[in-house]
Formats: structure tokens, C-alpha cells, sequence
């Protein structure tokens, strides 16, 4: 048989590699040097070619040996485009019911969690020992096993978070949880997840720090971390508790915003929430978001609405591109170009911020005729709000804000107490992290109470600090 | 389908952005030709990958869905989409600096999972993208960017390292074998266990020009002095496989054994 064979000049690199493996050498380096600067190849005595496509399985696609017909490669061309599988629409609100029975439990903070995160619709899980998140490990191993869910301990929190994402995008909703040490691993692969914009959840259960610390003592040494621990430093959606019910609660919101947002949710805890026991009540019927996909749709941003984009899974057909390099709306890298870098950085921003009323959640008592205002997060806001009472009842002016979500940071209702309130202070388990960012939000007076000792704030000190002054 | 054809069907670009003479090219086209083969289409499978040259093959132009993570993280994200999708063919791309350095510990303990993902390292001695560095797998006495007078670390040697630690399936081909190459990868792809294949592959760029051999072609050459088929091993003697490196389909450490020197 006599074979047909071409060279693309267009697509010809000039690495002579046809030259050098044709076994009949059929190959030759014409006159004429081409635009690439290297002198352009032709064929000679094609009648000697075997078939052997050495020289075709080593060219960047120039030499074409015997081509198809036009019209049945025309048929193959054509038939790629209708891979997908799914033509229908799915995602958004629905209502499911409780896992457990309805009613009151008494549970550990990392309990709630494990509870919450399957009543959330989470099958996957991937995390590494870490102390004090362990309980979350262990109880999904256990329970996700009885939902046809997927556990796997990985190799170290690296990998975790990876899998996670991986999962992500195979259209499962996971989780990870660590502390200290794991979550800075973590970064990395958070920053990824902004980038790409996959959701998921992770549980940072914060302990006494810097490096190993005090692994079994609580702290809220991460505050910081978590909103721009990350290379690039967008915006990020960071949760924080102050009892096992809103453990439990935020728990299935932070599911709820990654689906919504399409971006990771930090849940901090601590390491005195992860084991405190308390009673929660459990609801009968959860609500619960689901990614939305629409066939065909773009899946990356920027959106005109600021919306999270469609969310296709592997398998769906739609071929599409994950990256973390720069990339526009249909995954296509764009490493180079100003304008889809910056819109995408953009994009990631203020399809959070845009939110940022909705994304507004705090606990307020007394701040309607409040001189001072106690901002305090989580754990601590919980001391807080027991001192906040006390003086109260002796008569001091003083009020609570105490943000559940703490990123996107409440700026707007930070500022609007800053006109009604004479001072700001912020107690907190570290050197005075969230002190900076309520003191670049407000121009009034903004005292810092910080106790980075590994201890919970002793509600009686924060008390003694509202009557007399003192910490 | 010729491979021109299948660069078009399954390709997002004709044009790719590797250097001339690059060895991904021609993974790429054994790739396709192996897809084929089995009578699958490319986007019956999904694709992770880490960071580097080798990063772009399936990210930038396998028309199927990719997932580009970050350096050395590869394999974690494959085994991500695996379990949440046990019907997902995953297949992780990555570089030897990927597979083998950042992302050693990822390889080993897939392993010892034994995850059913398909992991080839495309090896070409050294990190290419980020200007010619030392790597995991550069040879002994090499000259690289950080090692002007020579590579004074012994490379791994990945096929050895992946049996070691468990592997039932460890591979190696030179792209200078394309047609056994496409057998490889179609071996790769049927099999049910962890697998893994050390592509052997050429960069004439970074590596070649800092080492005598600067071409492609010279570095094929090369390849063929120094890699030799399993087949073709049996035949041969200890003192004329002094210095030569087996390639083939390995099942087990002791099968692979059988092709090294005698050691001390």
C-alpha cells in the first residue's frame, strides 16, 4: 500500500526528530528556511514508507500519515461536542431531614460537628491526627461509613486538603479539620480552592501556638490566618462559635456558603469548644443548598452578577479545565494577560462582598445605649457576654457585638456603632489579632484585652476590666 | 485516526507551547494512540496534574476534565475524585519534580493505599519550566543551574522505589520507543491496582544543551545507548548491562531485581 504523507509547515518545530527516527529515511531538510528560522522538511520517496508512524507519534502534530476521508473525520469532529451527560439543571435550597432523631443530644463540640456535617449533606472526608480535632476524625471515620459516605485518613494535612478538592469536584460535598500546625499546611491548597473556586469546608480547631504550643490548650491565635493565610489573600468566609449548638449550627451553614459561594468556609473552633459537652437541640428538618450546575454554563468567574458560577462534576461531560493558574470564564488559562487577572481577582472578592449584608451575622445585646462596646468572637464572646450582663446589672453602659461570621468582617455595623458608642475593646485569647482589625475599621478609642496564655478568658476578668479598668 | 487526527478530536489546541524536540509531544501522541487503541475516547478519563511542563498536557490541551492543583499535589486530588467517584478513570500527569520530590510522600503512600489511579511522571532528569534546576531523578555527575560542576546526589531510581514500597504495577518507557510506549499506556490504563510509569523523556533545552547532548534527536540517541527492553536485557549479560537501564512492565521488586547489577 502506498502511504500518503504531509508536513503542516504552520506546526513544524524544526527538532529534526522525523529525520532522525524514519528507518527509511524519507524525511529531508528542504532549501527554503521557513518563518521559524530552520530550514522546512519535505518528503522524499514517499513510496518507500512502511506505515510505521514512528515519525508521526514524535511530530507536534505536523505530519499527518494518512489522513481519513474528510467527511468521516468531519462525522468524528463533530461527534466530540455532545459528550455531555446531564442536561438538566440541579443545585440550589431543599429540605432534608435530620439524620439523628430529632430532639435534645449531649455532645462534645467536635461531635457536633461530625453531626452537622453529614445532616449538611457532606460524604467526604479526608483529614490527619492533630490534637485537639481528633474527636472530628475519628467520628467521621465512624459515621460516614453509615451514610455510604468516603473517609480516608491521609498522609499528612497537605494531602488532605487536596483530596478534599479533588472530592470537590467529583461532586461531593467535604470536609477536613485540623489545628495549629495542620492548618498552616493547609494554605496551599486553600489558596487553591479560592482560585478555582471549589467548595468545601474546613474545621480549624485552634490551639495555643505559635508552632506546637500548647496543642490541648484553646486560643483564637488563627483569626488572622484564616482570612489571609493564604497566598493571593482573597476574601474568605471564616465562621466562629461560641456553644456546641452553634457549633453545630454554623456547622451546616458553612456547608450551606461554600455551596452557595463556591469558595472554601473556614469554621474555626477551639480547643476548648472542640471537647466542651453541652446540650443542642436538634430539628427534625435541615436546609440545606446544593451547588448549581447549569448545562453548558461557564464554571469559573467572573459572572455579571457576581454570582458563584456553575459548578459541573467530573463525569458530566463538560470537559472542563481546573486550574489555579489564571484562567478565564471556561477554565482556559490566561497566564499573562493583565485584564483576566485582575477581573478574576476581582470577581473572587466581590462575590463575597457583594453579600456582605446577608453575610452580616452577629449576636447584639445592649448596644442601643451602649458607651462601650465589647466585640468578642466565639468562645471568648461568650465570657463576654456573661460580663456584659453582670455590669449591666451594676449599671455600667456597656454593650456586646459578637460577629458569628467573622469574615467578611461586619465593617458597616462596626461603623455605625462607632457614631452611638464612646469606646471599643476586644478581649481575645491571642496578642490582639481582630484589635487591629476593629481599629482600622473605626476611628473611636479601641483597647485591646488580650490573654495569650492558652486559658479561656475568665469571664470575671473581663467583668473586673468593665467595672474597674483593669486587665 | 492518525495522530494529526487525533491531535484535533482530543487536543484543545494544535499548537502546543512545548519547546521543539520536547518529549511531551510524543507522550502526548503515544497517549492518544494508546485511547484509541483501547477503543475509548480521551474524555472516558479524568486528569490531574501538578505544576511544570508536564502540568500542560492534560491541563492546557487534553479535552477532557483536568484538574490543574498545585506543585507535588497530583496524586492527593486524584485520589480525591477516585473515591468519590469509583467510576472516574483517573489519571494523574505529572513531572519527576512533582511525583518525586514535592510530591514524594503523595506517591509512596498512594501506594500503600493502593488507590486505582493511573500516575505517569514524565521524567525528563530535571525541572525544565523554572530554568533548569536539579531534580529528584537528574543522573549523577550532571550539570544543572544549581549544579554547575555536577549533580553529586544519586537520582532515584522511581521504578525500583515504587516496587519497593509495594507497587504491583511500575513501568518505565523511553519516549524514544514510541510504539512500546503506546503499549505501556495502554497497559497502564487496563490495569486495576495503583500503577505508575516513569516516562523517559527528553528536554533538550534545559537539560540536553547543559549536558552534550543538545538536541532531540542526539538525546534519543542517547536514550537508546542507555535503555535497554526487559526482552532484550534477558539476552544479555551482567557486564553488558553494566551502566544500561531495563525498561519495561515490572509486576514485583524480585522481577525488577533480576535486571540490576549484583549489589555489594
Amino acid at each position: 500500500m502506498q502511504h500518503r504523507i504531509s508536513i503542516d509547515h504552520l506546526l513544524c518545530r524544526g527538532c529534526n526528530l522525523c529525520l532522525e527516527v524514519c528507518p527509511k529515511e524519507i524525511f529531508q531538510d528542504s532549501a527554503v528556511i521557513g518563518s521559524g528560522g530552520f530550514r522546512l522538511k519535505q518528503v522524499v520517496s514517499p513510496e518507500k514508507c512502511t506505515g510505521c508512524g514512528l515519525c508521526e507519534l514524535c511530530c507536534p502534530g505536523a505530519i499527518s500519515l494518512d489522513c481519513l476521508p474528510d467527511e468521516v473525520f468531519a462525522t468524528i469532529l463533530a461527534g466530540r461536542e455532545s459528550r455531555r451527560t446531564q442536561s438538566q439543571s440541579r443545585g440550589g435550597w431543599k429540605e432534608v431531614k435530620s439524620l439523628l432523631q430529632p430532639g435534645r443530644y449531649f455532645m462534645t463540640g467536635n461531635d457536633a460537628i461530625v453531626e452537622a456535617a453529614l445532616a449538611a449533606g457532606c460524604r467526604f472526608f479526608s483529614g490527619y491526627p492533630i490534637t485537639p480535632a481528633n474527636e472530628i476524625l475519628e467520628g467521621m471515620a465512624r459515621r460516614l461509613k453509615e451514610v455510604d459516605g468516603k473517609f480516608i485518613q491521609a498522609e499528612d494535612e497537605i494531602a488532605s486538603i487536596f483530596m478534599v478538592l479533588g472530592a470537590s469536584w467529583a461532586g461531593l460535598k467535604a470536609l477536613t479539620a485540623t489545628a495549629g500546625p495542620g492548618f498552616a499546611l493547609m494554605q496551599e491548597g486553600l489558596s487553591l480552592a479560592d482560585m478555582a473556586e471549589v467548595p468545601c469546608v474546613v474545621i480549624n480547631v485552634q490551639r495555643a501556638g505559635p508552632s506546637t504550643g500548647q496543642a490541648t490548650r484553646p486560643a483564637a491565635m488563627d483569626m488572622r490566618e484564616a482570612r489571609y493565610g493564604s497566598h493571593g489573600g482573597v476574601e474568605r468566609i471564616v465562621l466562629y462559635p461560641e456553644s456546641v449548638q452553634e457549633v453545630l449550627d454554623l456547622t451546616i451553614e458553612a456547608f450551606n456558603l461554600a455551596e452557595r459561594f463556591r469558595t472554601p468556609v473556614i469554621l474555626l473552633s477551639d480547643g476548648y469548644l472542640s471537647h466542651l459537652s453541652e446540650k443542642v437541640e436538634l430539628s427534625e428538618h435541615i436546609r440545606v443548598y446544593d451547588r448549581i450546575y447549569v448545562p453548558g454554563k461557564p464554571a469559573f468567574g467572573p459572572t455579571p452578577d457576581f454570582s458563584a458560577p456553575s459548578m459541573p462534576r467530573f463525569g458530566d461531560g463538560e470537559n472542563v479545565g481546573v486550574t489555579g493558574s489564571t484562567h478565564d470564564r471556561f477554565g482556559k488559562r490566561a497566564t499573562a494577560d493583565p485584564s483576566v487577572q485582575e477581573s478574576l481577582v476581582f470577581h473572587l472578592d466581590r462575590k463575597i462582598l457583594e453579600h456582605r449584608e446577608e453575610l452580616t451575622d452577629c449576636e447584639e445585646l445592649f448596644l442601643e445605649d451602649a458607651e462601650t462596646a465589647v466585640v468578642a468572637f466565639g468562645t471568648v464572646g461568650r465570657s463576654a457576654k456573661w460580663a456584659v450582663k453582670e455590669a449591666r446589672r451594676l449599671g455600667e453602659p456597656v454593650g456586646l457585638l459578637r460577629p458569628r461570621i467573622v469574615y467578611p468582617f461586619p465593617s458597616r455595623r462596626v461603623r455605625e456603632l462607632a457614631g452611638a458608642v464612646r469606646k471599643f475593646v476586644v478581649p481575645e485569647m491571642n496578642q490582639g489579632q481582630m484589635f487591629h482589625v476593629v481599629s482600622e475599621k473605626v476611628s473611636r478609642e479601641v483597647v485591646s484585652l488580650p490573654q495569650p496564655n492558652g486559658q479561656i478568658i475568665d469571664p470575671r476578668r473581663i467583668l473586673r476590666y468593665l467595672i474597674e479598668g483593669v486587665w | 485516526m492518525n495522530i494529526r487526527e487525533l491531535r484535533k478530536v482530543y487536543l484543545r489546541e494544535e499548537k502546543t507551547t512545548f519547546c521543539p524536540g520536547c518529549g511531551y509531544e510524543i507522550f502526548i501522541n503515544c497517549f492518544l494512540r494508546a485511547v484509541e487503541k483501547l477503543g475509548k475516547k480521551l474524555d472516558d478519563y479524568t486528569f490531574t496534574a501538578g505544576i511544570g511542563c508536564s502540568a500542560w498536557v492534560p491541563n492546557n490541551y487534553f479535552r477532557a476534565d483536568n484538574f490543574h492543583t498545585a506543585h507535588g499535589r497530583a496524586i492527593p486530588a486524584a485520589i480525591g475524585l477516585k473515591l468519590a467517584n469509583p467510576d472516574l478513570e483517573v489519571v494523574t500527569i505529572g513531572g519527576d519534580g512533582d511525583i518525586a520530590s514535592i510530591g514524594g510522600n503523595h506517591l509512596i503512600h498512594a501506594i500503600r493505599k493502593n488507590v486505582s489511579i493511573a500516575v505517569f511522571c514524565l521524567n525528563n532528569f530535571i525541572y525544565g519550566m523554572t530554568g533548569g534546576q536539579v531534580g529528584p531523578t537528574t543522573p549523577l555527575k550532571s550539570k544543572t543551574s544549581t549544579t554547575t560542576e555536577g549533580n553529586l546526589e544519586e537520582p532515584f531510581d522511581l521504578v525500583r522505589l515504587v516496587l519497593s514500597v509495594g507497587g504491583k504495577h511500575a513501568s518505565r518507557y523511553p519516549t524514544s520507543y514510541p510504539h512500546l510506549l503506546v503499549k505501556g499506556v495502554e497497559n497502564m490504563l487496563l490495569s486495576p491496582d495503583f500503577r505508575f510509569m516513569e516516562v523517559v523523556s527528553q528536554c533538550p533545552r534545559q537539560y540536553g544543551l547543559r549536558n552534550e547532548i543538545p538536541t532531540a534527536s542526539s538525546m534519543l540517541a542517547w536514550q537508546k545507548r542507555h535503555y535497554v527492553s526487559k526482552e532484550k536485557a534477558r539476552a544479555l549479560n551482567s557486564g553488558e548491562l553494566e551502566g544500561r537501564i531495563v525498561f519495561g512492565d515490572f509486576r514485583s521488586l524480585k522481577e525488577y531485581l533480576g535486571f540490576l547489577p549484583e549489589e555489594e
